[in-house]
């Protein structure tokens, strides 16, 4: 059978107006950092140079935390709920506004593909603060007591998989409870929180009440040492959670974490096929697998295990990799030349190990950062690529015979941040939603995320929740 | 001979009701003189009769299932555009608030501040309220068990007869939030605010028949939507004599009617939860849990 083949597609990049080079947010402008060095953002697409960005120091992330302080002891800690709410609405509105140029840019950034920045993370980055927008005003309706208050500044870092939404998680809670923040956007993704910046002097939202600084993981530490900080929020690898739990022990900092993950997807026989295949695509491919909840380890009832895997890779082979502007690809570029050199050793040690490494025919782009969907089977929990967060587009099949089976070898991780379960039978996705230790548990479905749906991991996947009104408690003094 | 500059003669607005997105007049062809608070004339409004009740409650019923279908969070972006739509007409409101209400429109002012800030608030629960009222209930047994709320249909509001705009807005947003679909009686005297209001709905992205307004008389209306047997729910905010109250009250328990009692009202406080939660059902899912 001939194959029809797909004309090119790109998005305009016309839409977005990128500067060469960007200071640092602080108090409600655009300012030169003092004390640090510019460092270069570029397409992971093409390794093209899009802009100069600041690196703060801690001379510069001093002045952005007293700048919040300012604000939250002048403005927005005394503001009435109701105002607040009516500036976080005016962020969603703006952001709904712009919502195109943003997901242009976010995947001229970060590497995803348009489709998935279009229509996943804007629309959800823009729900965010509508929904947060609405509890500012009801705050003593959220379940955190009869007197809710703010904790003061936030300090917030953030992760390059989903640079504008993981914005939203960490600001819009955090500002509808009373607090500011100071956030720090990941080094390799810092354009769409610099536009986010922009988007508060649209608003008018008052000076220091959101900062942006831009950095490495120096200035981050920097941030979350500082002492004028009440709340440390951070989503990113354990390693760093686990070294940010130790710098604020003895300290009065709240903290919140949301870490690694090794989800286990989980394929009963009775599943039905074509929707888990696509399920099992949608949990392990998505954002080139740069997703902290993917379904990255694959267990399926030995019955239907070569049913599933043929079906799977026979789906592998329509994937299309490439430009992330293209409105048809369906797995961009990955977003840096150091996560593309930690996805190749696993995956070489995937191989060492004795699985078996399989991945479509497919051309990627001889500029740029990429790597094929692949599979590997034949893989024990022993093994690396089993045990260990890849973040990257790499799947692991295991098989199991019975419930039994399924529930300890999913729990068999450090990790607990999500599950996915494929079955007819609805009480057996209860009972193992019940049996496994996970914050996120998706049933005939993967990889969905809701702002009014908490979100955050058991054991080392980090504590605290994103999402919901618990998202709120996490901002809250009670 | 040149023509003398003099000031421009304004249009004069016609008045109507709205009902399944429509501004019909009524049916009955009648209308009543409308004057502000101090006597002057200032419209011949619509006077609803039965039949224009009866036609409301079935644009309201055509409009329950899709308006309670839709997903809250667009419930509350609908909500969050009238308050948009009603900001842009700010002086107009205040304008006829004044005018109805014998304020000066200084003092008329906040009170349309109010009723728009009322829309936000509410805006804001549509997709909390289940998250606040609804439960997940931890019973002895191998069964997930869950409550949710739900809108119990069509909801008759007579609307109160004093304050004709942030009265309104407060029995109308809590109302139609949740999903259900309104009827409201206006203040016989001052309907004004209350069809302006309407068209603010006919611009803001509300769906036709979730929201219909008739001017005219609550006693004269009042007890066919009290009786009316496709209608789930009554507020009787707007009746001023209690014995008519109580036969309505009466006339609502035939089948059952959800019946919101009048009482003093003031209507700048926070409204708190009674009024979201008097509109709702609520539904308890019980499934096994097992391999």
């Amino acid at each position: 059978m001939s194959r029809f083949e797909y004309a090119p597609a790109p998005e305009s990049r016309a839409i977005v107006d990128i500067k060469s080079s960007y200071g640092l947010f602080v108090n409600g402008a655009f300012v030169e950092a003092t004390d640090g060095k510019p460092f270069k953002t570029v397409s992971p697409a093409s390794e093209e140079v899009l802009a100069e960005v600041s690196e703060a120091g801690p001379a510069d992330v001093d002045k952005a935390v007293r700048a919040a302080r300012r604000a939250y002891e002048k403005v927005w800690g005394p503001m009435a709920g109701r105002d607040r709410a009516k500036y976080l609405f005016r962020i969603a509105r703006l952001i709904q506004e712009r919502s195109r140029e943003l997901a242009v840019l976010e995947s001229l950034d970060n590497g995803k593909p348009i489709r998935e920045s279009r229509d996943v993370d804007l629309p959800l980055v823009a729900a965010h603060f509508f929904y947060y927008a609405g509890w500012a005003d009801k705050l003593e309706y959220a379940g955190a007591g009869p007197d809710p208050r703010p904790l003061g500044v936030a300090a917030q870092v953030i992760p390059w998989n989903f640079p504008l939404m993981m914005l939203a998680w960490k600001i819009a809670p955090a500002l509808a409870a009373g607090n500011t923040v100071v956030l720090k956007p990941a080094e390799t993704t810092p354009l769409t929180a610099l536009a986010f910046a922009e988007i508060c002097q649209q608003a008018d939202l008052p000076p220091g009440v959101v900062n942006i600084i831009t950095g490495a993981g120096r200035t981050g530490q920097a941030l979350v040492e500082h002492e004028g900080v009440d709340k440390v929020a951070f989503t990113g690898s354990t390693a760093v959670g686990r070294s940010i739990a130790r710098s604020v022990a003895g300290t009065d900092k709240k903290v919140t974490l949301e870490l690694g993950g090794k989800a286990a997807n989980i394929v009963f026989e009775d599943a039905p096929i074509d929707q888990t295949v696509e399920g099992i695509v949608n949990g392990i491919f998505f954002n080139q697998g740069h997703v902290c909840c993917a379904g990255s380890r694959l267990l399926v009832q030995e019955s239907v295990y070569d049913e599933v895997l043929a079906r799977l890779k026979r789906r592998m082979s329509t994937l299309r990799v490439g430009d992330p502007l293209d409105k048809n690809t369906d797995i961009g570029a990955i977003n840096s030349a150091e996560q593309l050199a930690r996805i190749r050793e696993l995956s070489q040690v995937g191989e060492d190990e004795g699985a078996e490494r399989w991945s479509p025919e497919c051309e990627l782009p001889a500029q740029g950062f990429w790597f094929p969907p692949t599979v590997f089977t034949g893989v024990s929990q022993a093994h690396r690529i089993a045990r260990e967060e890849i973040f990257g587009p790499v799947l692991s099949v295991l098989t199991f015979r019975t419930p039994a089976e399924a529930v300890e070898k999913a729990n068999n991780t450090p990790f607990g941040l999500s599950a996915g379960v494929w079955t007819d039978k609805g009480s057996r996705i209860l009972w193992m939603a019940n049996q496994l230790r996970a914050g996120v548990v998706w049933a005939n479905t993967f990889n969905r995320f809701d702002p009014s749906s908490p979100f955050g991991g058991y054991k080392e996947s980090g504590y605290g929740r994103e999402g919901g009104r618990h998202g709120l408690e996490a901002y809250l003094a009670h | 001979m040149p023509t003398k500059d003099s000031a421009r003669l304004d249009i004069r607005k016609t008045y109507k009701l709205y009902v399944g997105g429509a501004f019909p007049r009524s049916e009955s062809g009648r209308s009543y003189v409308v004057n502000d608070a101090k006597g002057k004339f200032l419209a011949n409004a619509s006077l609803a009769s039965r039949k224009d009740a009866r036609d409301a409650v079935v644009a309201a019923r055509k409009a329950f299932g899709g308006w309670s279908a839709r997903t809250a969070y667009n419930r509350g972006q609908v909500l969050y555009r009238i308050a948009e739509v009603m900001e842009g007409r700010h002086d107009q409101f205040s304008a006829e608030v004044a005018a109805a209400e014998g304020l000066s429109v200084a003092k008329a002012r906040p009170l349309v501040d109010a009723a728009i800030d009322r829309w936000v608030w509410y805006a804001g629960w549509a997709d909390k309220l289940a998250q606040v009222v609804g439960s997940s209930n931890p019973v002895a047994g191998p069964y997930f068990d869950f409550s949710v709320p739900e809108a119990t249909g069509v909801v008759a509001l007579l609307a109160p007869q004093d304050s004709s705009l942030l009265g309104l807005t407060s029995v109308l947003a809590p109302a139609i939030v949740s999903g259900n679909t309104a009827v409201v009686v206006t203040s016989f005297e001052r309907p004004i605010p209350a069809i302006t209001l309407g068209e603010v709905m006919a611009t803001s992205d509300v769906p036709g028949g979730v929201v219909n307004i008739l001017t005219g008389s609550a006693s004269e209306i009042g007890p066919w939507l009290a009786s009316h047997l496709d209608v789930n729910a009554i507020d009787l905010c707007g009746v001023e004599d209690p014995d008519e109250a109580r036969d309505l009250e009466a006339a609502a328990a035939e089948n059952l009617k959800r019946v919101r009692r009048p009482a003093a009202e003031d209507w700048l406080e926070s409204p708190g939860l009674s009024r979201l939660t008097q509109y709702l059902e609520l539904k308890t899912v019980w499934h096994p849990i097992g391999v």
